[in-house]
């Protein structure tokens, strides 16, 4: 964060800015749907707080919960939420490993992410991709990818492919602010500026790559460099649920009416570490975390806002609450119940054509064991 | 039957792809408006249009992602790398994209993606122009790699290509673009997986793909008219799948086996072909198994000795000679 809050002023969250929610697209929500965009990001920020906890416990074995990394999206709620719920269609998503957040908002199954968190057949993956690909094509969410940047490219792809079929839609390709230095990131702006393809690279800047902060490792303003290209782009705040909407709305009618795409930039914060085994204390100072959660945490923003504005009550955002915690202990208490995949499923799912052999048109050895 | 250049069977098959299935695009740098840097798509913008047949910037990483992307919402991009050297600055993509993704989606999303092009040595152009990475390819389970070696297979191997549903790697050979071959009027596949016996003989088997199946069969003559040698050449056609069987098949009927590949020795196909037949026919062989390679260095420029460095008809010779000794 190039200005951290002050440490020393007691602030609390305010509402969203009104002009953000008198925003058409916004102006245009029903009280059940705006009660669903707050209830989606409790729901992620519950989920995410329960797969810290199995992270970090054990099992009735005495082993890990869940292996390899985890990367949190506590404090970015309103990133996935507000950009996901503009979906249409023939929107698509596409992002990095902090991938939990969009998973949850393009509606998946918390059941099948956590047991997928535990390595479970039961997971959305069948247990072969872990945390940081999560997939679900059948709401045009295309992972969930490992590679800094390298996701970018299959972003252009995406739009490239609506376009192709002359769908009127999108690709929302998500990146962190760590990816805006990869050359795959640059190649990937440069064709769908020349190609003219519906693809809107959202960099959701949290402030760190990893542990280098911004002013670290990047020259100059991350969205501006889509001028190079020719691009529009655009900034905004992360915190405010409506702030997205208004503004991701924007570009994405743009991209979807004329076929352009754009660079927008959303500042963020994250309240963990880079990935859970990040002691995250090198880099940045609690402070720091605790002045941002005190003054913009994306959920009681939007909850005082929803308050102010009688959609919702202290009572009924605790309902929520409530049930957003249930929702994350028995996903993992089913995480917990399902089996693992077998051995004989290490083969499966390689090729389309040892999947299904009755429709095999090569010949020969697939496999060398 | 026509007479057809590797080159023209690879553009008929292109041509006759796009014309049946309207998800088939082309797509490289220099293959539209310039007619291909070695003219294999040229005529394709003009019969097909720019939609069909696309001009990209220089850029690997970006447009095989993007061709990565739009193939998994079921456009079935055929995508043509200028050198198959140049997949380096795209391997990101072509092997954690393409070749995982289904298995990271537990087998949701499907990778229908094509990339060609000519991977070989033998123009004098230099290291960096020079590799054969089909041994690095089929390295990656999820993805399969096509090497022919004449304009039949060629043709009818890219149209089985194009309509798989697996990513496939096919490598193509510069020197071979210019190389006349009889190829069907009508219309044919040949499927991927399948080795064919360019050559029967009895005495010593080549295993053999790619521009070396010429050279092996070159060698392969001299052998019977100078030395009274008989030899079965096999052409691999495909690196992955792998059809081992009728390679068994040859061992056991000659017992003595020379791989051929224009590949340097250390990790290469060969390497795994040796492995698989001395474990499946170690009864068989009378003598241990041969393997001609391209000498073990970058590739050096000189033309007369990168000659030598790669595999040719006299060092297949007396690789054979060697063996039989």
């Amino acid at each position: 964060m190039s200005k951290k809050p002050s440490a020393t002023i007691e602030q609390k969250p305010t509402a969203s800015n009104t002009s953000h929610g008198q925003a058409p697209v916004n102006a245009a929500l029903t009280p059940a749907q705006k009660i669903e965009l707050f209830s989606q990001m409790v729901r992620i920020r519950r989920f995410e707080e329960r797969s810290h906890r199995a992270y970090t416990g054990k099992n009735a074995a005495g082993g890990a919960n869940i292996g390899g990394f985890l990367h949190l999206y506590n404090g970015q709620e309103a990133i996935a939420v507000g950009c996901c719920s503009l979906m249409g269609k023939h929107d698509h998503v596409i992002t990095a490993y902090r991938d939990h957040g969009h998973a949850i908002a393009v509606g998946m199954d918390t059941k099948a992410l956590m047991a997928e968190l535990y390595g479970k057949v039961t997971g959305c993956s069948k247990g072969k991709g872990g945390s940081m690909h999560f997939f679900s094509p059948e709401r045009n969410y295309w992972g969930g990818h490992g590679i800094v940047g390298g996701q970018i490219p299959l972003g252009v792809g995406l739009a490239y492919g609506v376009k192709y079929k002359g769908h009127k839609g999108s690709a929302m390709a998500f990146m962190g602010d760590g990816a805006v230095n990869q050359g795959a990131v640059h190649e990937a702006y440069n064709l769908a500026a020349l190609w003219n393809l519906p693809c809107i690279f959202v960099i959701e800047n949290n402030g760190y790559s990893m542990g280098t902060s911004q002013a670290r490792s990047s020259a100059g303003e991350l969205a501006k460099r889509a001028e190079g290209y020719g691009m529009a782009w655009g900034v905004c705040e992360g915190h405010d649920v409506y702030e997205v909407r208004a503004t991701m709305d924007k570009f994405l009618k743009i991209a979807r009416e004329e076929c352009k795409p754009a660079v927008v930039e959303i500042r963020t914060y994250r309240y963990r570490g880079h990935s859970v085994a990040d002691p995250d204390n090198t880099y940045r100072t609690k402070t720091e975390i605790e002045d941002y959660r005190r003054t913009k945490d994306p959920i009681q923003v939007f909850q005082t806002t929803l308050i102010a504005e009688g959609v919702l009550t202290a009572e009924s955002a605790e309902k929520i609450d409530e049930a957003a915690r249930a929702e994350a202990e028995a996903a993992a208490d089913f995480a917990d119940a399902s089996p693992y995949p077998t051995p004989d499923d290490i083969q499966k799912d390689v090729y389309w054509e040892s999947d299904n052999p009755d429709q095999r048109t090569s010949q020969g050895r697939l496999f060398f064991n | 039957m026509s007479q057809l250049t590797y080159r023209e069977a690879v553009r008929h098959a292109l041509a006759e792809e796009l014309t049946r299935d309207p998800n088939v695009v082309v797509m490289g740098e220099e293959v539209g408006q310039f007619q291909g840097a070695y003219k294999v798509t040229q005529g394709l913008l003009e019969k097909f249009g720019p939609k069909r047949v696309a001009d990209t910037p220089i850029s690997e990483a970006g447009f095989i992602g993007m061709g990565i992307g739009a193939s998994m919402l079921g456009v079935r991009p055929v995508m043509e790398l200028m050198f198959w050297s140049f997949y380096s600055v795209a391997f990101d993509q072509i092997l954690n994209n393409a070749a995982n993704v289904r298995y990271m989606s537990g087998g949701q999303i499907n990778c229908p993606i094509v990339i060609r092009g000519p991977a070989n040595g033998g123009t004098n152009v230099g290291a960096t122009h020079s590799h054969t990475p089909e041994n690095i390819l089929a390295a990656h389970p999820g993805v399969k790699v096509v090497v022919p070696a004449t304009p039949y297979d060629a043709k009818g191997l890219l149209k089985s290509a194009i309509r798989d549903n697996d990513p496939v790697f096919f490598l193509e050979n510069t020197v071979l673009y210019g190389e006349k071959g009889e190829v069907p009027d009508e219309e044919y596949l040949i499927p991927l997986g399948k080795a064919d016996v360019k050559r029967e003989g009895k005495d010593l088997t080549i295993v053999t793909y790619g521009r070396p199946v010429i050279q092996s069969l070159v060698a392969a003559e001299l052998l019977a008219k100078e030395h009274d040698i008989s030899v079965e050449v096999v052409d691999l056609r495909t690196i992955r799948p792998l059809d081992i069987d009728t390679v068994l098949a040859s061992v056991r009927k000659t017992h003595r086996v020379l791989v051929v590949e224009e590949q340097k020795p250390f990790c290469g196909v060969g390497a795994q072909l040796t492995y698989m037949i001395q474990s499946e026919a170690f009864d068989d062989l009378d003598a241990p198994i041969g393997r001609l390679c391209t000498i073990d260095a970058p590739a050096i420029y000189s033309p007369p000795v990168e000659a030598e460095q790669l595999p040719n008809p006299q060092r297949i010779l007396k690789a054979a000679l060697a063996l039989l000794d």
